[in-house]
């Protein structure tokens, strides 16, 4: 095997997908033509996609870190967070402004770090990743900041002030701005214009500043140029705002387990000391441990595997999460390390076994359950319906369910309030405004899309639509065809005159089944043809086939 | 059936040499098929609008044919030579002469062919009297040789001076002369008939491959759906990225859904909020507001839900196993295989004692009646299924593992706030109809598959739908 194909057969086992293998080299090719890749970089580039919640799994150093202890080449670290004597540590200040636009806030100190080009690439990295991912709805649940401790002193404070109180020079600026300023500053900005929105017309703006007033950071928007790190920095300080307090504390965790791997005191965290409005202090990062206790035979039962307990234990520590044996032999205690947020249930646990063990190790067996099949009435009808008009020479189409308001009113000669139709919320374009109430639309434009094909056009669709009061869809069927000719339906109907708007007038009935009205058949109006951008007569019959089920 | 004009006029073409020097005469033709010319002529075109299997030539020929005075004529015989007959030996007065029918033009005619003599001196008048002995009715003999169809046979002149006495009319027509340019043979000439779209050919054969394996079919007849149950009861966060606007088609109207089930609902918030069942849950703010919006469905595994929890009301648990296959809406970028509309195939089936390896093992079956041997699975992530998988099969085409399909173990946090006993477990899968229909025919661009721009030709000409050959 080839290095990538080892690769990559290790990626499915772990269950990360090897996207594209690719160069420095080959990504500027792509992007600005080979001449402007002169030069660049030919060394191997994997980009690899992780589950959506494997947050420990964002960066090149926690991916590294799991495939090693997967591999069982390395122990999973240990995170510590060191509390500093009394006085000696950090403070973070939250005021009771804070509470009304962005209550929570966490924050930790990597003491003594290194950074090189790579590792300081790798650290901004993370944090985009995880506003992208774990912070969602742009940086709404939680914003990152991270900055040079030795450029402010604490104790730091985290409260909202109003925008003309704010004033700071904003990441890479070279002068000072008001909030208000900053906000038109970044209006037009591609990467920051989406994040506006989330203070902009509160009457206050979160702020955190030092001990002499200078801002860190006005989150979630921008963080100041005074603190910004570099290469040369030595001891970081990271905070965590946010509407939502867990995900505060889980990115937090993420940040310093992942990257107190280059603090001198490898995988130690300084801890913070956070204050309340209400005096209340709390120490962060969390950085917790939890323990939970699996069964063996649990885990063997929901795979379909017979594992020793210790064999298990294992298969488990491989997948970071470390155990051991317990009780009598016949339990199996698990820690789960803060970098495992998304372990919640034994069931996660149980996955985790299942992978170490390898999915395709697994014995594939058929389960024994005893059923007698039903269809549904309503399918049942359809489909016996499908094979009948299609013997009957009509040719079956398969339409949108979503379309534009004229689709279903004007074009039909009605109003749209007239519809009782289902509408979209923000429609991207007008294709996508309402959800259809007749499948009359779709086979215009069907027979519209299909000029060039030989006459008659004899077409149909089973299908539903969907109307406004009712808690489910209608079944539809309709026929349609060009040059009317007789539609011939092998039910008991009986018509009656009627004058909808999409039919010529005196050429249209309405069609009574089991004592109820079903549909309308007729010749459509020569201005519904026309507004179909069509020139052939056509008619079309349309009926409700729920009431023959 | 009797055969249609076009064939009969295929099959007489049929005997007839190829190329331009055999053929027919459609004037001919239509008169030994016992048709009027028109139709044939009909036929003709429509078989060309086939193209390339019978090429036509229209040729112009010219005939004659008698006027209904010609026709007179050749009853009675020409004015002079009847006018002739009518003069007695003694002679007739003019004037009762020019009484006679056809006079007028018989006595002209008869005077210049000096058949008549005038005596404009005779007493009582003028006064005709034969002037050769017998005559001979040339008109007559012409005109008959025209009706006999040997127009042909009389000069030039001849021809001209009877059109002048309008005894003769000259009639153009255009005669098509179709011949044949290729062995049509080969071609058959397509049969009227209806036909069933690819996709649902599909959804048919899908649907067969269910209830021969003993599973009976959801309801899923709602495209509308609450967020309650296409989200919150899937345990699914209400901060999850799929339950963006970017992803999600919200309704405006109506904006909520009416009636949920309060009991169940309590239990839902709870352990999406504080955990339970075993569960840390997500720890996080659960609004009753963000589970009413109403929405479209973006996986048929709501209606799959709402079959659980009826299963789970039922009081006494029996196994089951369930299908559906419909229609979803994801509102993402569109591209050549992505359509905003699509179809979900799902399977489930509960029971007590369900493992990994049987999922395994229903996934091969269903797979193999598929045409689909060759599995392997990959550890995957569903917010309400874990363990999670990834369905790959072997293209022996591509020469490479593709993804079929996704499955799992429905959470318990999803089973158990429904009431399902503990002792259940729950294994499910999906795959999209669209994806299998595209590669078994072949279609590389996903619009002329779904939606009107289909390409009907290629509905027409559609094979059966066989999966498994």
């Amino acid at each position: 095997f080839t290095a990538d194909e080892e690769f990559n057969d290790l990626c499915f086992e772990f269950g990360l997908e090897l996207d594209e293998v690719t160069s420095e080299k080959d990504i500027i090719s792509k992007e600005k033509g080979e001449g402007k890749a002169e030069g660049a970089s030919e060394a191997v580039l994997y980009k690899i996609d992780v589950p959506a919640n494997r947050y420990d799994l964002l960066c090149l150093e926690g991916l590294v870190r799991g495939l090693q202890v997967f591999k069982e080449r390395i122990n999973l670290p240990r995170y510590e967070k060191i509390i500093p004597a009394e006085g000696e540590g950090q403070k973070l200040i939250i005021t009771a402004e804070t509470v009304k636009i962005r209550p929570h806030a966490v924050a930790a100190v990597l003491r003594n770090i290194t950074f090189t080009k790579e590792r300081y690439d790798s650290f901004i990295d993370l944090q985009e990743k995880l506003h992208q991912n774990i912070c969602r709805l742009v940086r709404a649940l939680v914003a990152i900041g991270t900055h040079d401790l030795d450029t402010i002193p604490g104790p730091f404070t985290f409260t909202a002030k109003a925008p003309s109180e704010i004033k700071f020079k904003p990441l890479n600026q070279s002068q000072e701005y008001t909030a208000s300023q900053i906000m038109d500053l970044y209006r037009t900005d591609s990467h920051l214009r989406h994040y506006l929105h989330l203070i902009e017309n509160k009457p206050r703006y979160p702020v955190i500043f030092d001990s002499n007033g200078v801002v860190l950071s006005m989150p979630p928007i921008i963080n100041g140029d005074h603190s910004k790190i570099s290469l040369k920095t030595r001891n970081v300080f990271i905070e965590c705002t946010g509407t939502d307090m867990t995900k505060a504390k889980i990115v937090l965790d993420i940040i310093v387990a992942m990257f107190s791997e280059y603090c001198e005191k490898q995988f130690t965290v300084e801890a913070v000391e956070v204050i309340y409005p209400n005096g209340k202090t709390h120490i962060y990062p969390e950085l917790a441990y939890r323990k939970e206790k699996v069964k063996p035979e649990l885990i063997n039962k929901k795979l379909g595997i017979s594992e020793t307990p210790s064999s298990l234990a294992k298969l488990l520590t491989r997948m970071c999460l470390s155990s051991h044996i317990t009780g009598n032999g016949n339990s199996i205690e698990i820690e789960i390390p803060p970098t495992r947020a998304d372990v919640i249930h034994a069931c996660d646990i149980v996955e985790d076994a299942a992978i170490a063990y390898g999915y395709n190790n697994i014995q594939m067996v058929i389960p024994k359950t005893y059923t007698i099949a039903n269809q549904l009435p309503l399918n049942k009808l359809t489909e016996l319906l499908r094979m009948d008009l299609a013997a009957a020479g009509f040719t079956e189409a398969l339409t949108f369910a979503l379309c534009s308001t004229e689709d279903i009113a004007d074009k039909l000669g009605m109003d749209i309030s007239a519809t009782n139709a289902v509408h979209i919320a923000n429609p991207k374009t007008a294709e996508f405004q309402v959800a259809r109430t007749t499948l009359l639309p779709g086979l215009l434009k069907t027979i519209a899309a299909n000029r060039k094909m030989p006459l008659p056009l004899k077409l149909f669709e089973i299908s539903d639509i969907v109307v406004k009061d009712l808690t489910k869809g209608k079944r539809s069927l309709l026929g349609i065809l060009i040059c009317s000719q007789k539609i011939q339906i092998n039910i008991d109907f009986s018509l009656a005159f009627f004058t909808g708007s999409a039919f010529f007038p005196g050429r249209c009935a309405e069609i009574f089944a089991r004592g109820q009205s079903v549909g309308k058949l007729g010749v459509l109006h020569p201005d519904v043809i026309t507004k179909f951008e069509l020139t052939m007569p056509c008619s079309a019959l349309e009926i409700n086939i729920e009431p023959f089920v | 059936m009797s055969p249609s004009v076009a064939e009969l006029l295929l099959q007489r073409l049929e005997r007839t040499p190829p190329g331009p020097e055999g053929g027919l005469c459609s004037l001919e033709a239509a008169t030994a098929l016992g048709l009027d010319h028109q139709t044939l002529v009909g036929a003709v075109k429509s078989l060309q609008a086939l193209g390339e299997v019978i090429e036509a030539e229209t040729r112009a020929t010219t005939r004659w044919e008698l006027s209904a005075e010609g026709e007179e004529v050749l009853r009675d015989g020409s004015p002079e030579v009847r006018l002739f007959h009518s003069v007695p030996s003694e002679g007739l007065p003019q004037s009762d002469a020019m009484k006679l029918p056809g006079a007028q033009v018989g006595f002209s005619k008869a005077m210049a062919n000096k058949w008549l003599r005038l005596d404009k001196g005779a007493p009582g008048g003028p006064r005709i009297f034969r002037a050769v002995g017998a005559v001979q009715d040339v008109v007559q003999n012409s005109l008959r040789q025209v009706q006999d169809g040997n127009g042909d046979s009389l000069s030039e002149r001849e021809r001209t001076d009877l059109k002048r006495r309008k005894l003769l009319l000259e009639v153009g027509s255009w005669r098509k002369l179709p011949f044949k340019a290729y062995n049509f043979s080969a071609l058959g000439l397509p049969p009227t008939c209806g036909h069933l779209h690819p996709l649902l050919k599909v959804r048919s054969q899908l649907r067969q491959i269910f209830l021969e394996m003993g599973f009976t079919e959801m309801p899923t007849d709602n495209f509308v759906e609450s967020s309650f149950w296409n989200f919150d009861a899937l345990f699914q966060p209400q901060q999850h990225p799929a339950r963006d606007q970017h992803d999600t088609f919200f309704l405006q109207d109506p904006a909520e859904a009416p009636e949920l089930p309060a009991s169940y609902m309590a239990r839902v918030k709870k352990v999406h909020s504080q955990g339970g069942y075993g569960s840390q849950g997500y720890k996080y703010e659960w609004k009753v507001e963000e589970a009413r919006k109403n929405l479209l469905r973006t996986h048929t595994t709501s209606a799959s839900a709402r079959a659980l929890y009826h299963l789970a009301r039922q009081g006494k648990f029996t196994p089951v196993k369930y299908f559906s296959i419909d229609r979803v809406f994801r509102n993402e970028s569109l591209d050549a295989t992505h359509l905003a509309e699509f179809h979900q195939v799902e399977g489930v089936v509960a029971d007590r004692g369900l493992t990994l390896g049987h999922l395994m093992g229903i996934l091969q079956q269903f797979f193999t009646k598929l045409g689909i041997s060759k599995l392997r699975f990959k550890p995957a992530y569903n917010p309400y299924t874990e363990p999670s998988m990834e369905i790959f099969s072997y293209h022996e085409g591509l020469k490479k593992w593709v993804e079929v399909g996704n499955s799992g173990v429905f959470r318990p946090e999803l089973l158990l706030p429904m009431g399902l006993p503990e002792s259940v477990s729950v294994i499910a899968w999906g795959l999209s109809l669209e994806r299998p229909t595209m590669i078994k025919y072949g279609i590389n661009n996903i619009r002329e598959l779904v939606g009107h721009r289909v390409n009907l030709q290629m509905v027409y000409d559609n094979p059966l739908c066989r999966l498994d050959a």
